[in-house]
């Protein structure tokens, strides 16, 4: 066993709102794994194709102009949360949410219906195919990022990603502590440094000591809805209203036009980042539409975004129990890090200028990669010790809290609780764990609800079952009861209270092999179809020729037969069924070709080329 | 987080060769990781006092991590990668409870039976009872709108603030006193202050209540 799993090549993934990549060790570093046209980045962009086929990154991301509808991206953002919970983002995205989606969101795209994991797994999965065709072997393990900030819920669905894109994800890891092990590979760095981490959806800081190769969260904390996507929605709002002012047309319900808009406002964003001042350029059925956009106005916009990273920053810094003046280094990580403003912000905040020297798109995954060799055993003289973002804890009488892990713990952590009856002869008792710093149980995020079940009927307070709450190097809580009166396994059912049950994940692992497969013969029929419409357009080009009158009558029907049927065969959904009547048409026609080769050798001769017969 | 108690001590025979393990982190016969066991200083390998030289525990925690993490035990057979979630966890919690003095405290009064007093359970301790009765008062007067009462409420948390840096400094001695002595006697009056310490903050607390 322990064979096999060294053998095996082991990935590190950045899962990212906008962007995600894979990277593995080559040697004691990390690169990263380009795919096979050379690109690093594959956009985090999903798409069901008209005809019917699955794809993510830049062949997704390009039907984005032709059919958005069809089209998903920022799905990170839905990621182990409730319909309930993701209105603002229905609101600023064009996300197309099935209704009665209740603890599990349903998406629609074009005519089928995805959950975020499975959509997350076609990123995945296109991400393992990549390294696949690299590697020329299969890759079967990852290691991929979240954002710190990620509840228990965010990292299950992000583990059922993997499993659905048939990757087992051996360690999630925390997106700035990945960027922190990049950071400090070369073990010169020592000392305290924080990763302000801001990338398309989400947003983290970290507080770290870095001391011979152990790199120890002191403290974490963020936002899990914030990111550079925000700003794009402001600038795609502002140009929407502009437009109803302007043409006098509202065109916040063409999702065609809001996309094209969209990419126009993140081109200026972009553009913003080294310029004074750029310009929206959109077009729309002929319309032209254009705004200055200056470096001034665009920071007034963006600068209550950028504001509500820094109260995060404060509370970590509180947290870790250190003065602002100890730390060493800022590291920046994230594409909206690029903004001047953010690096202004940071400077401002930490009182130094941040470290810019590390490619904010690609440090994640190349963390994650370090990660990888780390549990390889490729880089034994690092180690990291992550700590837990938010508290555990348990509701109480009168839904009151009672916390039993801190936030800001090191994980792996364990607390062990005993529970009793209320009643006598109850079999069974409830516990309702939630996540989150609130006093009250309503105001923090519910994990799951945990019946202990089966208890031999007692006096009330008499059955004393010792329930173990174990917080692992992932960040997922474990949960695990024994009875102390019988020192017996006590059985725990879990109820999460958003996401999948198990069942739930294998059915999709089950359906997303059948759909590959599907998917898979939807291909040879579009190849199939290709080839028809090769050889129909090529026959009925030949009927009007020379040769076409020199074959005999019969020849010339059972031609005509064999075009007929395969034009019936290439309505079926079958590709066997049009590949048969190619053949046959082939076979008819054999005559025909025959004659039409000799007029071709002929006009060869007479000097004509081939392409005039 | 209350001091958990000291774990149930185990078999002291490994459990994959069945030789004597001596209560170390690993067998001594076939290397292989022990359930965690023992209390939070012998598992740092320290000796049961309050004072502690930090940097040195900073120092056993990070040797000991890189021994224990399940980072390390990636590609080992399931029972040990289990074994070093359990083992991690139980040094991570040992390292966060002694990190802390309080905590280290209430953590050796339990594991020699004694229990600091929960102050919402207990009340107030009897010699605070004079302190406790000027506050309520003045806070009284100042919610009925007496602005008066303002200098009179300044000088009761001032009042208090004195008594917690006399309650830090009972327990500094109280600390040094037990290193030197370890008579019981020592740690209950450890407890007593600790009691009379979370009081005083509780009163702190109250006393931070903006006039309506």
């Amino acid at each position: 066993m322990s064979d096999l799993r060294q053998s095996e090549i082991l990935l590190g993934i950045d899962l990212g709102t906008t962007n995600s990549l894979a990277a593995s060790m080559e040697g004691a570093r990390p690169a990263i794994i380009p795919d096979a046209g050379g690109d690093k980045l594959v956009p985090s962009v999903v798409a069901l194709t008209p005809q019917g086929e699955l794809v993510a990154g830049r062949p997704a991301a390009d039907l984005l102009l032709s059919t958005p509808e069809r089209v998903v991206y920022s799905v990170k953002r839905l990621l182990g949360k409730g319909s309930a919970e993701v209105a603002e983002d229905l609101r600023l995205f064009p996300f197309r949410v099935v209704e009665g989606s209740g603890s599990v969101i349903r998406i629609r795209l074009g005519d089928r219906v995805f959950t975020p994991p499975e959509i997350s797994a076609q990123v995945l999965r296109r991400l393992k195919a990549n390294a696949e065709a690299h590697f020329g072997s299969p890759v079967n393990q990852a290691v991929v990022t979240v954002p710190a900030y990620f509840n228990h819920a965010q990292r299950q669905a992000t583990k059922d990603a993997g499993r659905i894109a048939g990757l087992e994800v051996v360690r999630l890891l925390n997106e700035p502590t990945a960027a922190a092990l990049a950071y400090g590979l070369d073990r010169r760095k020592q000392g305290i440094v924080a990763v302000y981490d801001l990338g398309g959806g989400t947003f983290d800081i970290s507080i770290l000591k870095l001391h011979e190769g152990i790199f120890e969260v002191l403290s974490t904390n963020g936002d899990t809805h914030l990111g550079g996507d925000d700003i794009d929605s402001l600038l795609t709002h502002l140009a929407l209203e502009d437009i109803l002012r302007q043409w006098g047309e509202d065109l916040s319900r063409h999702a065609v036009a809001v996309a094209a808009l969209r990419l126009a406002v993140i081109r200026a964003k972009h553009a913003l980042s080294t310029m004074p001042e750029t310009t929206i350029r959109f077009t729309y059925h002929d319309r032209h539409y254009a705004r200055e956009l200056s470096r001034p106005r665009f920071e007034q916009l963006a600068a209550g975004l950028i504001e509500r990273s820094l109260e995060p920053c404060r509370q970590a810094i509180l947290d870790a129990g250190i003065d602002i003046r100890q730390i060493e280094e800022v590291v920046l990580v994230g594409g909206s890090t690029r903004i001047p403003l953010v690096r202004e912000a940071v400077e401002i905040l930490f009182q130094r200028k941040p470290h810019t020297e590390l490619n904010p798109e690609e440090v994640v995954g190349l963390g994650a990669a370090v990660e990888a060799g780390i549990l390889a055993g490729i880089r034994p003289d690092l180690l990291l010790l992550d700590v837990t973002s938010l508290s555990l804890g348990i509701e109480t009488l009168g839904g009151v809290v009672s916390k039993l892990i801190h936030r800001n713990s090191t994980i792996p952590a364990a607390v062990t609780e005993v529970f009793t009856t209320a009643v006598d002869g109850q079999r069974n008792v409830l516990i309702h764990v939630v996540q989150g710093e609130r006093e009250m149980a309503a105001d923090n995020r519910s994990l799951a609800s945990f019946d202990l079940k089966d208890i031999p009927p007692q006096p009330a307070g008499k059955p004393r079952i010792e329930v173990r709450f174990l917080i692992d190097a992932n960040g997922i809580l474990n949960v695990t009861a024994r009875d102390l009166g019988s020192c017996r396994e006590q059985s725990v059912e879990v109820k999460p209270s958003y996401g999948l049950t198990d069942a739930e994940v294998e059915a999709m692992i089950a359906e997303s092999i059948d759909q590959a497969e599907s998917d898979f013969c939807r291909r040879l029929l579009v190849e199939a179809r290709v080839d028809a419409d090769a050889i129909l357009a090529a026959t009925e080009k030949a009927m009007g020729q020379e040769a076409w009158f020199e074959i005999t009558a019969e020849e010339r029907r059972e031609i005509q037969a064999a075009l007929n049927q395969l034009r019936l065969a290439y309505q079926a959904e079958e590709h066997l069924l049009v590949r048969r009547h190619i053949d046959m048409l082939n076979q008819a026609a054999l005559g025909l070709a025959e004659r039409m080769m000799n007029s071709a050798v002929k006009a060869a001769l007479q000097g004509k080329s081939i392409e005039e017969v | 987080m209350a001091a958990a108690p000291p774990f149930p001590s185990e078999p002291p025979a490994c459990w994959h060769c069945g030789q004597p393990t001596a209560e170390s982190h690993f067998c001594p016969s076939c290397r292989r990781l022990q359930p965690p066991g023992g209390d939070y200083f012998s598992y740092l390998g320290l000796p049961q006092k309050l004072g502690i030289d930090l940097p040195e525990m900073e120092q056993r925690f990070h040797s000991l991590s890189r021994r224990l993490h399940p980072d390390v035990f990636f590609q080992r057979v399931e029972t040990e990668r289990q074994l070093s979630v359990e083992a991690a966890a139980f040094l991570n919690d040992a390292y966060r409870t002694l990190k802390n003095p309080l905590t280290r405290a209430e953590y050796l009064l339990a594991l020699h039976g004694i229990r600091k007093n929960d102050p919402r359970i207990s009340g107030a301790p009897l010699e605070l009872l004079e302190e406790v009765f000027e506050l309520k008062t003045t806070l009284d007067q100042i919610r009925d709108g007496d602005e008066t009462a303002q200098p009179q409420l300044v000088q009761a948390r001032e009042k208090i603030q004195k008594l917690l840096a006399e309650a830090d400094r009972a327990l500094d001695e109280g600390f040094a006193n037990w290193d030197a002595t370890g008579q019981r006697q020592t740690l209950e009056r450890i407890a007593a202050v600790l009691t009379r310490r979370a009081f005083l903050r509780k009163l702190l607390e109250d006393s931070g209540v903006e006039p309506r």
